[in-house]
């Protein structure tokens, strides 16, 4: 280690408390803001320490919200992203399993079509999904929030890079041993995935969660909306209409899941955003 | 690379296949498609028929001011979001990689923000910046400078450009410090034996090591910011004051859906798909050099 | 147990046939051994007989059975593969079991057969423990014990013991010796080390570029080389092997290092014959001038304890002549010396020099 003393660590560790200080203070000022009334809010200067209010803000921003409660919001949001975590993982894997462990014609062509959606994200092609959707009459509806979104390039790839990395004797292991290629995958190639599974989970359930644009387009009515959209509708357009409190509260438990999952599985959150981006 | 060994089963795999391929053509190819065929296509102002006018579209939104201007608003959006959270990242990276006390609790502190969707961000920025009772609004006023980003269109891009740059913080961070991890010891050893001052051994040693982190960084802010701040600008200022923050994929959004333009969206669209094909490519490309890096 | 049985069998891979009509015959309890240089093609033959390569011709019989189209599971073997391919999400007794479970056996059967192999193996205390836990030795057990419980017709081996050190290794190639003698059952095993081999085999097959060039024992191998090949693959020090025509009396073996050869006991009646002398160090000896078959110029020695190996070429070579001489331990040399060497009798070998083919001398 070069010139670890003194003068250049204090220095270190002041830039990294400034730097968390501007991270965390917009966060701070949410928990503050949900913490106090609406008319503290619009009387500036408000106050930078909480409030007596956060428990009532939180009540109601869950059973009443704006248009409807967070509570349903949440719940809407937890289906999303739990649908589409587990729906890429599942339909990456037997994909990745196919393209790897198989020969077969057209082998070379799903792999690029599977490739292609990377060059598609949804936002590049709205309106015509949109028609999709709609035509299948899946607006409104937990089917439509999550089966246009689990088509998923980077996690087969992921897995592909993962099962490449198996060594071939096992699979010639559990052939002589007399298994077929689905005891294979459920006895083998699952189990050693788990980790991998775990991690692209993490990654896969902040993404679902973050959703925006999507439930934005295809959920019109209020008891299917997701936080995260939600929130959109909660932001006062004048002083005297809405509550900002309300609003931060509901910020707050919009932020909470997903943030819960980067800081109790942070190994596998690592994990996961590095892989994916291999 | 290619396994040696496989199964031989002739149905099989095209079963294991299907879900992936299905959910691939009806809600990525077909939706592609129609994008390129309504790209071609001119509705009557009622939207009853449409007129296949070839072209056209792509000719009119290319002469039109506002499209063009689109376009600049994406170049300084994009550029300023890159450039304010990868070298924000890189400092406090590299001020994270020389701490050994508390560099655990540093790293969490600093990452969690990735878990937040650009959406809640812009709400949190905005809500410090509300001209009228925002807390930082309110210093800001209180000491004299004007600020009001729903009249004026600079600031509104700066405010949209920082929490956009807040949010990627903590994705740039975590690559930085890996990458500066990776960087052998001995390597910054022996350019301080060479006597290399801490600056210059930043620069000469330590940053030409980084490139391979710093140049897939790029690449992958240059996408986010690109696409991903939907949510920041539909929130924080819906792409106004005066199209001030229109970015393209706004624009998209904004001409299809709430303008109901379809053949202008449409052809929107489709530029839009040959900018990923492009990123895609580079960041393919990149990182197939990566690995022999 | 079963015999098995390999027939003109070849293997091609797009335009490049890697495998050329290699047959082999083996007998039900034999212990067969493939030795060849990496990429001579052993592994193939033993992956086809596994079924886990395609056979593009000839046929593979198991126990009177042709199993070219068969299934790995269906072919009655068991294999043991070079890094062990432990299953590494199962304790060893999972491991061990899978194969039988698969099989549909009942709990207590696969419990009873698993611990025979275990005590067999002295792996009962590791039953429970996941390969990672284990030592290389114990892993290649396991792998072992992985083959014994199912009871197969034969047991093949691809290079089990090339991932451990070189002590360890001399352990288990007793231990598989053992094993095999102990429940009779019919083994293909592939190495590319030769003592491993010649230890191991009841017959051995040296295999080369696809051909297998010898099928015999391991002394008929060493004592008489079917092929330059296999006299210089099987022995160490490699045998001397020197270009020659034959000379005018048939005796008489003019080198085209430069000096000749006159074997005491050999001749060939073919004057002119272009042939390969080959001569192992080991079965030379240092001589008085008079009785000297070649003379060697010491040009290094290497001082190995029991042996003393002297390298040089032969006095008066002009090109070439390099050769090696093995002699006792004590010998007293220097880098120099010039010393007269007699070739023990009827240890001369000679191949044909087109064809690199033994030839059958007559005695001179």
């Amino acid at each position: 280690m070069v010139e670890k003393r003194g003068i250049g660590t204090i220095i270190s560790h002041v830039v990294l408390i400034a730097g968390i200080a501007v991270m965390c203070f917009p966060i701070y000022l949410a928990f503050v803001a949900a913490s106090v009334s609406h008319r503290e809010i619009i009387r500036p200067p408000m106050p930078l320490v909480p409030g007596p209010h956060l428990v009532d803000n939180f009540v109601t921003a869950i059973t009443e919200g704006t248009n409807v409660g967070a509570a349903t919001m949440m719940f809407n949001s937890l289906v999303m992203a739990m649908g589409i975590a587990i729906g890429k993982i599942a339909i990456s894997i037997i994909s990745a399993y196919a393209i790897v462990y198989f020969r077969f014609p057209f082998r070379m062509l799903a792999f690029w079509a599977i490739f292609m959606t990377l060059m598609l994200p949804v936002e590049v092609r709205i309106v015509p999904t949109y028609e999709v959707v709609a035509s299948l009459k899946m607006l409104n509806s937990y089917t439509g929030l999550i089966l246009p979104l689990i088509a998923s390039a980077t996690a087969t790839f992921l897995f592909r890079q993962f099962f490449m990395t198996i060594p071939d004797e096992l699979v010639e292991a559990a052939r002589v041993d007399g298994a077929g290629p689905l005891r294979f995958f459920k006895d083998i190639l699952l189990p050693l995935s788990v980790t991998n599974i775990a991690a692209l989970f993490v990654i896969l359930f902040i993404y679902g969660w973050n959703q925006y644009l999507w439930p934005l387009l295809i959920t019109t009515r209020p008891e299917m909306n997701t936080i995260v959209m939600g929130l959109n509708q909660m932001i006062p357009t004048a002083d005297d209409y809405g509550n900002w409190p309300i609003t931060m509260a509901s910020a707050l438990m919009a932020i909470l899941p997903p943030i819960a999952v980067v800081v109790f599985m942070q190994r596998l959150f690592v994990k996961g955003l590095v892989e994916t981006e291999k | 690379m290619e396994k040696r060994v496989t199964f031989d089963n002739k149905v099989l795999p095209y079963v294991l296949l299907l879900p992936q391929i299905a959910v691939t053509v009806v809600f990525f190819f077909w939706p592609a498609i129609q994008a390129l065929y309504q790209s071609l296509l001119l509705p009557d102002p009622f939207g009853l028929s449409s007129r296949f006018v070839w072209f056209d579209n792509f000719k009119h939104l290319l002469s039109d001011p506002y499209y063009l201007q689109s376009f600049q608003t994406t170049a300084v959006f994009t550029i300023a979001v890159t450039a304010i959270s990868m070298s924000f990242s890189l400092l406090l990276a590299v001020m994270a990689d020389q701490v050994i006390k508390g560099s655990s609790t540093y790293k969490m502190l600093l990452i969690w923000p990735y878990a937040v969707a650009p959406a809640i961000a812009g709400v949190l920025w905005l809500f410090m910046f509300q001209p009228s009772f925002g807390v930082l609004a309110y210093y800001m006023k209180a000491s004299g400078y004007n600020w009001n980003p729903v009249l004026d269109g600079g600031q509104a891009m700066t405010l949209v450009v920082i929490a956009a740059a807040w949010k990627q913080v903590s994705y740039n961070f975590l690559f930085f410090l890996a990458g500066l991890q990776a960087i052998p010891k001995s390597l910054i050893e022996a350019a301080a034996i060479d006597g290399a001052g801490k600056w210059r051994r930043f620069w000469t040693i330590v940053f030409p090591l980084l490139s391979p982190t710093t140049f897939f960084l790029l690449v992958v802010n240059l996408t986010y910011a690109f696409f991903d701040t939907f949510g920041i600008i539909h929130t924080m200022t819906s792409g106004g004051p005066g199209r001030s923050t229109t970015v393209l994929v706004y624009k998209v959004y904004a001409d299809g859906f709430v303008g109901q333009d379809l053949g202008s969206s449409a052809a929107q669209s489709v530029i839009l798909m040959i900018v990923v094909a492009v990123l895609t490519v580079i960041q393919f490309r990149f990182i197939e050099r990566r690995v022999h890096y | 147990m079963a015999a098995i049985s390999i027939r003109d069998v070849r293997k091609t891979y797009g335009n490049t046939e890697v495998i050329h009509g290699v047959s082999i015959d083996i007998a039900d309890g034999e212990f067969i051994v493939i030795v060849g240089p990496s990429g001579c093609g052993k592994s193939t033959l033993l992956r086809m007989v596994a079924g886990l390569e395609r056979i593009t011709s000839g046929t593979v019989e198991i126990g009177g059975r042709v199993v070219n189209d068969l299934e790995p599971r269906e072919r009655d073997i068991a294999m043991v593969f070079q890094n062990y391919a432990l299953y590494p999400h199962m304790s060893v007794f999972d491991n061990m079991a899978y194969g039988l479970k698969i099989m549909g056996k009942s709990k207590a059967e696969i419990r009873e057969r698993v611990d025979k192999a275990a005590a067999m193996l002295q792996l009962e205390p590791y039953l429970e423990r996941k390969p990672r836990a284990l030592s290389g030795g114990q892993r290649q057990r396991v792998a072992m014990g992985r083959a014994l419980v199912r009871d197969p017709a034969a047991f093949l081996f691809d290079e089990p013991l090339s991932n451990l050190d070189a002590k360890l290794r001399v352990q288990m190639r007793l231990e598989i010796k053992q094993m095999q003698q102990s429940v009779g059952t019919t083994s293909l095993y592939v190495t590319h080390d030769q003592v491993e081999a010649m230890t191991l085999a009841d017959r051995l097959v040296v295999m080369h570029d696809g051909v297998a060039e010898q099928v015999a024992t391991p002394m008929e191998v060493y004592s008489e080389p079917a092929t330059t090949f296999v006299a210089g693959f099987i022995g160490s020090p490699a045998m001397n092997i020197l270009p020659a025509k034959v000379g005018q009396s048939g005796g008489e073996f003019q080198l085209a290092a430069g000096p000749a050869i006159r074997p005491r006991d050999i001749a060939l009646s073919d004057a002119g014959r272009d042939v390969l002398v080959g001569v192992r160090p080991e079965h030379l000896a240092v001589a008085d001038a008079g009785d000297a078959d070649v003379e060697l110029q010491v040009l290094a020695i290497e001082t190995l304890g029991a042996d003393t190996l002297a390298h040089g070429r032969l006095a008066g070579a002009t090109n070439g002549g390099e050769f090696i001489a093995r002699l006792p331990g004590g010998a007293s040399l220097k880098v120099g010396d010039v010393l007269p060497l007699a070739i023990e009798p009827g240890r001369v070998h000679l191949f044909d020099a087109a064809s690199n083919q033994r030839i059958a001398a007559a005695a001179g």
